[in-house]
C-alpha cells in the first residue's frame, strides 16, 4: 500500500466512511501533506465510495483545502470588504515585493505561497492576513516587511542550526 | 389522505398532498417555465425561473420546489412574476455566450426559447461574456462540454449522480467562479465519464452536446470512390420519428430505410443482424463458462457473466470495477461485430475493396462514438466503424436533405446483413438481450422453446430498476446433461446506478447470478444518450411498447433462426466461438483510473 493509501485509511478509520467524513479527512490530509494531490483525492474517493470529481468539487469550494502544492508558509491575505477598505492592496503589493512572487504563486525555494482569502473574522483589526495558522492584524507595509524578514531569518537560523548539527 | 384545494390563476384545483405547485399547474394545463427542473431528476430549485406569486405573500415561490397547501391562491402570470422571471433569464443570458445562430443546440435550446418568450432585448444587463474565461472541451469523440453555454442548472450533475451514480461531473469552486467540472477540470475523455450522454439528453442548453459527424458523413457520401454502408441500431427505429415531428412510440423502420437510401447510402443494413449474431456468440460463451465451472471445475472461469453490448457499461466497469472485467462477456457489441464483418466478409461479398468502404452506424447512443474509436476496434485491419451518428444526427440529416419523412413509403433493408429476428429488435429495451439470449440458450440446451407464452419472457421486461428471473432447466439434450435440473439465475439492470447496486451485491457475495444484463441507460438503448430530446418515463415507455410490438410481429423470433446468420456461419465463421469469431467478434478490456 502506498503511503497516501495508508494515511487516508487511517483518517477514515478515525472519522468514518460517510459523506460527512469527507471534510475532516481532507483536512487531515492537508495537515500532513500541505495540499490535496490528485492521488490523495482519488484515494479519499475510493475509501468512502464517492466520486473523485465530488471530492475535487468539495476541495475546490474551500480555500483552505489546497489543491496544488503549497509553500512551507502559506500567506493568505483577507480580500473581503473591510480589509479591502483598509488598504489590503498595498499589503499585497508589499508581499509581492518582499517574496518576489505574484498573488497565487509559490516562491522558487518552495518557502512561501501568496494567496487571498475571504474574511478572517478580524475585520475590526483589518487589514488582516494569516500565515499558516497564525493571524496577523492591523497590518501596514512596514509591518509586513518585518514579518516576512523574520520568517526568512528564522529559516536561516534553523538551517544554520541543522548544518551545525 | 384528503386532497388539497387551491386556486391557480383563479381556477380551482384539488390535488394530492405533496404535489408541487408546478405539477398542480400542469394538471390545469398551465405551463410554468422551468430550467433546473427535470422530470427524471430530484428537485434542485436553483434557477428560480419557475417562480409564482402567492396572493398575500411578499416573496415569490419556486413552483418546482413548493408543495401545495390548503387555500393557496397562486398567480403564475402576474406582473411581479413576469418581471422576476425576466430578470432571471436576463441575468443568465448576460453571462452566456449566446451565439444562437452558430450553436448546435439552437432550436432545441430551452434558454433560447425562454429568452425569446420573455423578449430579452439587447439593452438589458451588460454582457459579461468578454470578461470571463471559459473552457470548451471538444477532445472527446462523444461529448462536447462548452462552459460558455452553461447556466449552472446542474441537471447534468444530478443526472450523472442519480441516474448513473458516477459523479463524473461536480460543482466546483464557488460564487461567480462556480462551474460544472470534471475531476481537476480534466478533459471528459480522460475521466470516468462513460459517454452515456444522459446529461446531454437533459442539458437545457448547448453546454453539453454530442460531437456530431454530420459533415464527415456528407463528405463521404459525396465521394464517388467510396461505398457507403450504414447500419441502424434496434432502438433508432422506435424514436427517430419523434425528432421529425411524429408522436412517440411509432415504429418507423421502413421510412428510415427509405430515407437512408435517399440520403445516398449504398448499402442500407441492419445492426439487428449482428444483434442476432451477438446472441449466438454470447449465448455460447455463457454455456461454455457454465460448463467450465460446473463440469471442468475450472477455477479460472468467471461467473456471473455480464453482457458487453453497452459501451457505457464497459467504460464504467473499466473505471469502477476493474477486478470484475473477467466477468464481462468478450463478445463485441453488435455495432462492432457489424463493423468487423463489413470490411471483411461483406466487402468480399460485394467485391469492393475494404479501404473504399466507409462504414457508418446510426445509434441511439453517444458512447458508441467512443467505442468505435477504441484502438481495439480495428479487427478488419481498418477502422471497423468509421463514423457514428446518433438518432438525432440522422434526423438532422433528413431535414437537411429536405425529405418529407412522414410521406416516405416503407422500404426494406438490403440483404445480406439486413435480416433479423424479433430477438434482435428487443435489444433496444432493458431486459431484451437477456430475453433474446434465453430464447436461444434454452433451446440449445433442451431442444425446446423457452417455456413462456408466445416466447415472451415477461419477468425480464419492464422498467423496474433491477429485475431477477430464475429459469429451471429440465430434460436437457444429452450433451448438456450437466445442466439437468439447474436453475439459471439471471439479473437485469438498466441505468448505471442500478448496475452499481447489482455489482456491489455480487462483489460482496450477497447475490449470486449466472448471467447479468446491464444497459447503461435508463430503459436500455431506447433511452440512450443519442435519442431525441426530451426524454421522460412516459416517452421511454412508449418506445418500449413499440419495440415489443415490432418483436411480436416478426416472422422470426429467435436469433438462431435468422437465416442470414446461419449462412454467415456456414460460409465464413464456421462455428460460434471459433477461430474467425475470436479474431473478429471478440475483444478485450482495459483497466482505467478511478476518476
Ligand atoms: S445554448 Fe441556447 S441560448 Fe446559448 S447559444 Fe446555444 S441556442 Fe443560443
Ligand atoms: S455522459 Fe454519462 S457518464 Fe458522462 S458525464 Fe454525462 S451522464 Fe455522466
Ligand atoms: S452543462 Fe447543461 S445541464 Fe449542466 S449545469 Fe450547465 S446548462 Fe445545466
Ligand atoms: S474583512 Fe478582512 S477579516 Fe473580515
Ligand atoms: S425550475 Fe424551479 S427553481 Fe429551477
Amino acid at each position: 500500500m502506498t503511503e497516501m493509501k495508508n494515511l487516508v485509511k487511517s483518517l477514515a478509520d478515525n472519522y468514518g466512511r460517510y459523506h460527512e467524513s469527507l471534510l475532516p479527512i481532507l483536512q487531515g490530509v492537508v495537515e500532513k501533506k500541505r495540499f490535496l494531490s490528485e492521488e490523495a483525492m482519488v484515494e479519499v474517493a475510493r475509501e468512502i465510495d464517492i466520486s473523485a470529481a465530488h471530492v475535487f468539487g468539495t476541495a475546490s469550494f474551500y480555500s483552505f483545502l489546497n489543491t496544488s502544492p503549497m509553500g512551507e508558509y502559506v500567506v493568505r491575505v483577507c480580500k473581503t470588504i473591510t480589509c479591502m477598505m483598509h488598504g489590503k492592496n498595498l499589503i499585497i503589493q508589499e508581499l509581492e515585493k518582499q517574496l518576489k512572487i505574484k498573488l497565487g504563486e509559490t516562491s522558487h525555494d518552495g518557502k512561501f505561497t501568496l494567496l487571498e482569502t475571504n474574511c478572517l473574522g478580524q475585520c475590526h483589526k483589518g487589514p488582516a492576513m494569516l500565515i499558516n495558522d497564525t493571524p496577523y492584524t492591523n497590518l501596514t507595509p512596514d509591518k509586513v516587511r518585518d514579518i516576512i524578514q523574520s520568517l526568512k531569518q528564522n529559516d536561516l537560523v534553523s538551517n544554520a542550526a541543522t548544518q551545525v548539527n | 389522505m384528503n386532497n388539497i384545494n387551491l386556486t391557480i390563476d383563479h381556477i380551482e384545483v384539488s390535488v394530492q398532498p405533496e404535489t408541487t405547485l408546478l405539477e398542480a399547474a400542469k394538471k390545469l394545463k398551465i405551463k410554468i417555465p422551468t430550467l433546473c427542473y427535470h422530470e427524471d431528476l430530484c428537485v434542485a430549485g436553483n434557477c428560480r425561473v419557475c417562480v409564482v406569486e402567492q396572493v398575500g405573500a411578499d416573496r415569490l415561490l419556486p413552483s418546482c420546489a413548493t408543495p401545495v397547501s390548503e387555500g393557496m391562491e397562486i398567480l403564475t402570470n402576474s406582473l411581479k412574476v413576469r418581471n422576476a422571471r425576466k430578470s432571471v433569464i436576463d441575468l443568465l443570458v448576460s453571462e452566456h455566450r449566446a451565439d444562437c445562430t452558430r450553436c448546435y443546440k439552437s432550436e432545441g435550446c430551452e434558454l433560447q426559447h425562454l429568452s425569446s418568450e420573455y423578449l430579452i432585448g439587447e439593452d438589458s444587463f451588460i454582457d459579461l461574456v468578454p470578461l470571463k474565461e471559459y473552457t470548451i472541451d471538444y477532445f472527446s469523440p462523444s461529448i462536447i462540454k462548452d462552459d460558455s453555454k452553461c447556466i449552472r442548472c446542474q441537471r447534468c450533475v444530478r443526472t450523472c449522480d442519480q441516474l448513473q451514480d458516477i459523479g463524473a461531473l461536480t460543482v466546483a469552486y464557488k460564487g461567480e467562479e462556480m462551474k460544472v467540472s470534471s475531476f481537476f477540470e480534466k478533459p471528459m475523455y480522460e475521466v470516468v465519464c462513460t459517454n452515456c450522454g444522459q446529461c446531454v439528453n437533459r442539458c437545457p442548453t448547448g453546454a453539453l452536446i454530442e460531437r456530431n459527424y454530420i459533415d464527415e458523413v456528407w463528405t463521404a457520401i459525396n465521394n464517388p470512390k467510396k461505398h457507403l454502408v450504414v447500419q441502424t441500431a434496434p432502438a433508432v427505429r422506435v424514436a427517430l420519428g419523434e425528432a421529425l415531428g411524429m408522436e412517440a412510440g411509432l415504429v418507423v423502420t421502413g421510412k428510415m430505410v427509405a430515407a437512408l437510401r435517399r440520403l445516398g447510402f449504398d448499402s442500407v443494413l441492419d445492426t439487428d443482424f449482428t444483434a442476432d449474431l451477438t446472441i449466438i456468440e454470447e449465448g455460447n460463451e455463457l454455456l461454455q463458462r457454465l460448463k467450465g465451472a460446473l463440469v471442468d471445475k475450472n477455477p479460472d472461469v468467471n461467473l456471473p457473466m455480464t453482457t458487453s453490448c453497452s459501451p457505457g457499461w464497459i467504460k464504467y466497469i473499466e473505471h469502477m470495477y476493474p477486478e470484475m472485467l473477467p466477468n464481462v462477456s468478450t463478445a463485441k457489441s453488435p455495432q462492432q461485430m457489424f463493423g468487423a464483418l463489413v470490411k471483411t466478409y461483406y466487402a468480399n461479398k460485394i467485391k469492393v475493396e475494404p479501404e473504399n468502404i466507409v462504414s457508418v452506424s446510426v445509434m441511439p447512443c453517444t458512447a458508441k462514438k467512443y467505442e468505435a474509436n477504441r484502438p481495439e476496434m480495428h479487427a478488419s485491419g481498418y477502422k471497423d466503424v468509421d463514423l457514428v451518428l446518433t438518432t438525432r444526427e440522422l434526423a438532422k440529416m433528413i431535414q437537411q436533405a429536405g425529405i418529407d419523412f412522414e410521406a416516405l413509403e416503407n422500404e426494406e433493408f438490403d440483404s445480406f446483413m439486413g435480416t433479423s429476428s424479433g430477438a434482435a429488435v428487443i435489444f433496444g429495451a432493458t431486459g431484451g438481450v437477456m430475453e433474446a439470449a434465453l430464447r436461444t440458450a434454452y433451446e440449445v440446451v433442451t431442444g425446446r422453446e423457452v417455456p413462456f407464452d408466445g416466447l415472451n419472457i415477461t419477468p425480464v421486461r419492464g422498467m423496474e430498476e433491477v429485475k431477477e428471473a430464475t429459469i429451471k432447466i429440465e430434460d436437457t439434450l444429452p450433451e448438456w446433461s450437466f445442466l439437468e435440473g439447474a436453475e439459471l439465475k439471471t439479473c437485469v439492470a438498466h441505468g448505471l446506478a442500478n448496475a452499481k447496486k447489482v455489482m456491489d451485491k455480487v462483489r460482496s457475495g450477497e447475490a449470486s447470478y449466472h448471467f447479468i444484463e446491464v444497459m447503461a441507460c435508463p430503459g436500455g438503448c431506447l433511452g440512450g444518450g443519442g435519442q431525441p430530446i426530451p426524454t421522460n418515463a412516459e416517452i421511454r415507455a412508449q418506445r418500449s411498447k413499440a419495440i415489443y410490438e415490432e418483436d411480436a410481429g416478426k416472422p422470426i423470433r429467435k436469433s438462431h433462426d435468422n437465416p442470414e446468420v446461419i449462412k454467415l456461419y456456414e460460409e465464413f465463421l464456421k462455428e460460434p466461438l471459433g477461430h474467425k469469431s475470436h479474431e473478429l467478434l471478440h475483444t478485450s478490456y482495459v483497466e482505467r483510473n478511478r476518476y
